[in-house]
């Protein structure tokens, strides 16, 4: 690990500097393998949060960094080294860039993401991959969080909305709402994704990431409202301990 | 260690990537039980202890199960029909 | 290639002389599923002993309850490495289940809700070696562990003793269940660290 940053009090992103790395698309997550002195063992998948080539690198050469964003959950004995114990200098065994169905290829269709928690991490890498590119593919990120302390990435986001055109971003807040927004704190329903998201006849790539419970909220709503379930990509993360 | 399945098909990328040349998590999968075709990212998914068991999101029915033991791994696939898996267009056939 | 992490899995206590080869102790009760849990209402569940002729005795829950009752405390080991020790049980014995059933079968299929299956040799699940268990620490079996109730066979690896288990099939011959037709041991004797197939 290069470098760390709290992105949250529970969320940590690990820069992580590996030298033969092959790149990766946006979507793609790697399996993160720890290994305790006495040989016990756990393995978990972590979606990549960052773009490749990384900003600045220009073609990125050899080796580079890769970043993934912990979410530490309760009683998560692989999360919680992570986002605790590991220190900048220490190594940690990756398996990867893996998944090619969960991941955005540059296409011109609109792309519309969801994201519940935790679960933005590998849709940041796809707005990250569009910056970069300097994508002309209207991007909407619909983005379901308890609290706006729990937000991932806010003031990149806001900075993102400024500076990359054709890109938006909503917040349903499920908990607890900043003063003055003008929803009441709840789960994402059809009104949300019938004013923030596209119209069926975008035909948008849709890409649904978050825990098991958003996943097929977002999904059913979105195939109620006429979307082609084949454009509709989904990603259920772990809270696994 | 979940009680509640918590994660999809896009987790055995990694373990099925050790065994297989393509990316398999993109072929689709047709249930032997109830007939419906779905991705193998986008089956529920139990485990990984004591194995990964991959289900028809439909139907419940086991789809995929994948254990390793020392030196070997142990795919079974016979709750699917077939596996359709993306190649290159310009394949001959 | 194997990095080792110091201070991961600094929770887990090391392992200790009474425990099995390669286990380790612990404290909290982990879960392990292969599916979903399924929820049986207990007007609807029943127990099913199928002898090798295919003849069936059955117990509904009433039934089943008005059986001898039996308190037992036992150590309980995981193929995933985790022992727990002194658990407390309330159940009825495999014994009392079959005291009316004749059967020349040696093997039996053990069947739960939701389709699971292992196999388990007759002789281990007799005289005082097993149970279906409805209680845990005094408490109705949680879904999550395989209430209503499940098998407890505590001398084999703990996949043995099947969650939501609804029946025992006998068999002739010894056939593999779910996880043994996926590399696992036939037996899974902890104590000879049986747990893939030729160990």
């Amino acid at each position: 690990m290069a470098e760390s940053r709290w992105e949250t009090p529970s969320a940590r992103t690990l820069v992580l500097d590996v030298p033969d790395w092959p790149g990766h698309l946006p979507g793609q997550h790697v399996d993160v393998r720890l290994t305790a002195p006495d040989g016990y063992s756990a393995q978990r998948s972590y979606s990549i949060a960052s773009a490749w080539p990384k900003s600045g690198s220009e073609g990125g050469s050899e080796g580079g960094n890769v970043e993934l964003t912990v979410q530490r959950v309760e009683d998560g004995e692989v999360s919680s080294y992570l986002d605790d114990i590991l220190e900048v200098g220490q190594p940690i065994e990756l398996r990867g860039p893996v998944g090619g169905w969960f991941v955005w290829r540059d296409e011109p269709a609109p792309v519309l993401l969801l994201g519940g928690g935790s679960g933005v991490v590998p849709l940041m890498s796809m707005i990250r991959a569009r910056g970069d590119v300097r994508g002309k593919q209207p991007f909407r990120l619909i983005y379901s969080v308890r609290t706006p302390q729990d937000v991932l990435y806010a003031d990149e986001l806001k900075r993102r909305v400024r500076d990359d055109p054709g890109l938006d971003v909503h917040f349903v807040y499920t908990r607890e709402a900043p003063e003055g927004w003008p929803e009441k704190p709840g789960r994402i329903n059809v009104p949300t994704l019938n004013t923030h998201g596209w119209p069926p006849d975008f035909a948008p790539d849709v890409f649904i990431c978050g825990p098991t419970p958003f996943v097929e909220t977002a999904a059913d709503i979105l195939v109620a409202l006429g979307h082609d379930p084949k454009k509709i990509r989904t990603e259920r993360f772990g809270g696994t301990p | 260690m979940s009680a509640a399945n918590e994660l999809d098909g896009n987790a055995m990328a990694g373990d099925l990537g050790e065994i297989f040349a393509v990316d398999v998590t993109q072929a689709v999968a047709t249930c032997a039980g109830c007939g419906h075709p779905t991705a193998l990212a986008a089956l529920t998914l139990w485990g990984p202890a004591m194995g990964s068991v991959a289900r028809c999101p439909h139907c419940e029915d086991v789809i995929l199960r994948l254990t390793r033991t020392p030196g070997q791994a142990w795919l079974d696939l016979r709750g699917a029909v077939t596996l359709r898996i993306p190649m290159p267009p310009d394949d001959p056939q | 290639m194997s990095i080792i992490n110091a201070g991961f899995g600094g929770r887990r206590r090391s392992s200790r002389p009474d425990l099995p080869p390669g286990q380790y102790l612990t404290e909290d009760f982990p879960v392990l599923s292969a599916g979903p849990t399924p929820r049986i209402p207990l007007d609807r569940w029943s127990f099913t002993i199928t002898d090798e002729a295919g003849k069936k005795t059955s117990w509904n829950w009433d039934e089943f309850n008005a059986l001898p009752q039996e308190d037992f405390t036992v150590d309980i080991h995981c193929v995933t490495k985790w022992s727990k020790l002194g658990t407390t049980w309330r159940g009825v014995a495999i014994d009392t289940l079959f005291e009316n059933i004749e059967s020349a079968a040696d093997f039996t299929m053990v069947h739960g809700y939701g389709g699971y299956t292992t196999n388990v040799p007759l002789e281990d699940l007799v005289d005082g070696k097993a149970w279906v268990a409805h209680t845990f620490d005094g408490e109705p079996l949680h879904p999550e562990h395989g209430g209503p109730a499940r098998l407890v066979v505590p001398h084999l690896y703990f996949w043995k003793s099947a969650k939501w288990v609804n029946g025992i099939e006998m068999l002739p011959q010894d056939e593999p269940g779910f996880w043994e037709e996926a590399g696992y041991n036939m037996y899974g004797d902890p104590w000879r660290e049986q747990r893939y197939q030729g160990d």
